[in-house]
């Protein structure tokens, strides 16, 4: 992977492309929910609030314009979900689309899943560039010709027509939760996939929408003994048997599929000792993980809690093996959070594709890098201001106290309605796609 | 030894001041009352019970109509089908698309 930032300082971000209009109020539908390239980085999904899908896909590169290295365009976009009421529970089911995932290709279309809270839907995305003509027993217009008419036997033939993309749902797979889902993950077999709720996580079949199996169950029998509820679930990305699951109190289990049916008892406990003099009422809330993922290699784990991103290596379990700081001057802002609701925000976080460098959002539409070769960190923004083509996006700083220097801002003036939720990372080149609320950016780095 | 207790952490900082403004907040805050309250998201109160029976006691006359302008629908005020916000899909394209 030649030019692949190894050193934070080898690797200048610049702005790509944003997509999404500037609002002076955001329409809630329009709140971009979940950014997921596929396994090539050719296609890049987004999922918004309003439960529609829109994809975008990667020009070729053309030798005419070297510097425009392969822009993202609208390939397609549908409605995925719908907003649904419950009636027997009195429940409102929202049509956010919470995640997507691809499946690897296979063929000439693409598949991928969307879920909302409640149902998971698999979703084929093909296209179509040929159409036939000269049917026997109609007109070009589709009327039926009079058969008495008909003298001459044809057959049709196919002739090329404009490109359409077309996405049809292929498999809905409905009623399996009574919780609100959170994960989907899609197995390395390529057959199965499981989706997680709050107490339940289910193993599915692509062929098969009527059944699943239940692997996790995390209900107490009595509903007042509640203690912890699962975040994020995800499976390994070579070994199908195993996948882990992260919870509200900073944990992570990992589960071998081929030791029980109901993987209610873990192969590893991941969590890390915590000082019990430095418990407070907020410990529990900020070390609750919001997003866990495997490193391509397999090797290791990352979880993100509302101050730090942690990774984890397998082979131990009883701390974390490197711990990153997001933003730890919030520290002393808890109470406000938690009066505002932002510190039950759930940050995501991802790998770039050679697993040495992580990234994750923040407050202000900040958004932090993390080399985990160099211990660099570094700060950007996602901002209209810094939109010129190919700008370099300059490293942003927060003041923490005392002296604010020229460029710095303080946290005070930090703007805790645009929060960086939702990133991705092309899976082999340095191209990140960032959701600011309702935009979507995308930024390379730097071309020489 | 009193020096020794100086320096606290900004965390409980934040956690004196919050229980200065509530005083009354739970004494186990990760546990079940969030949780509760993170797996009943989504839960309206139109009640069908209380509605058909509400309807049959006052038998022809007309259900206490919500005020034009409130948004949601609780307490002593029966709602009737008319009053739970209209749950429609999105029409519009997405503007990421445009």
């Amino acid at each position: 992977l030649a030019g692949f930032g190894n050193l934070m300082q080898d690797v200048l971000w610049c702005f790509s492309q944003v997509k999404g209009t500037v609002d002076i109020g955001v329409t809630e539908a329009d709140i971009i929910s979940t950014v997921e390239f596929n396994h090539t980085g050719e296609l890049l999904a987004t999922g918004d609030k309003g439960g529609r899908v829109v994809i975008f896909q990667r020009e070729q590169e053309s030798k005419n314009q070297p510097h425009r290295r392969g822009e993202y365009n609208v390939y397609s976009t549908f409605q995925s979900h719908e907003p649904e009421f419950d009636y027997l529970k009195s429940l409102e089911i929202e049509e956010k689309i919470n995640k997507i995932r691809w499946l690897p290709q296979q063929n000439a279309a693409y598949f991928l899943l969307s879920t909302n809270d409640k149902t998971v839907k698999l979703w084929k995305v093909s296209e179509r560039d040929k159409r036939p003509e000269g049917y026997n027993l109609k007109d070009e217009d589709g009327r039926l010709r009079d058969p008495s008419m008909i003298t001459v036997l044809r057959v049709p033939v196919l002739r090329p027509m404009d490109l359409m993309v077309e996405a049809t749902p292929r498999r809905v797979f409905a009623n399996a939760h009574t919780y609100h889902i959170n994960s989907i993950s899609v197995n390395s077999d390529y057959e199965t996939y499981m989706s997680a709720d709050d107490l339940r996580i289910n193993l599915w079949n692509f062929e098969i929408t009527n059944q699943s199996f239940n692997i996790v169950d995390i209900k107490p029998a009595n509903m007042e003994e509640l203690t912890e509820v699962i975040t994020a679930a995800e499976f390994h990305p070579h070994h199908c048997n195993t996948f882990v699951y992260s919870s509200s109190k900073g944990t992570i289990r990992l589960c071998d599929m081929r030791t029980s049916a109901l993987c209610d008892r873990h192969a590893k406990f991941f969590e890390e000792p915590e000082d019990p003099s430095n418990r407070s009422f907020f410990s529990e809330i900020i070390s609750s993980i919001s997003d866990v993922k495997f490193s391509h290699s397999g090797r290791y784990i990352m979880t993100r809690d509302y101050l730090t991103v942690k990774v984890w290596d397998l082979n131990m379990e009883n701390r974390p093996i490197e711990t990153y700081q997001v933003h730890d001057y919030l520290r002393s802002k808890l109470c406000s959070l938690y009066e505002n609701d932002c510190i039950f925000d759930k940050f995501e976080c991802v790998w770039n594709g050679s697993d040495s460098v992580i990234m994750t959002g923040s407050y202000n539409n900040f958004f932090r890098m993390f080399d985990r070769n160099t211990k660099r960190d570094v700060t950007l923004e996602a901002s209209r201001e810094n939109s010129k083509p190919r700008a370099i996006l300059k490293p942003r700083k927060v003041c923490v106290g005392g002296k604010r220097r020229k460029d710095e801002i303080s946290v005070d003036s930090l703007d805790f309605s645009k929060k960086i939720l939702h990133t991705a990372w092309h899976p082999s080149e340095n191209i990140i796609a960032v959701a600011a609320t309702n935009n979507l950016y995308i930024f390379q780095d730097k071309v020489n | 030894q009193e020096m020794e207790d100086k320096v606290i952490s900004p965390e409980k900082v934040e956690e004196a001041k919050l229980k200065a403004r509530y005083p009354h907040l739970g004494q186990k805050p990760g546990g079940s009352d969030f949780l509760r309250k993170r797996l009943q998201k989504g839960q309206k109160y139109f009640d069908s019970g209380d509605y058909n029976m509400a309807k049959a006691k006052m038998k022809n006359k007309q259900l206490p109509a919500a005020a034009p302008d409130k948004t949601e629908v609780t307490g002593d005020h029966i709602p009737t089908p008319q009053d739970l916000p209209q749950r429609k899909p999105s029409l519009v394209a997405s503007k990421l698309a445009g």
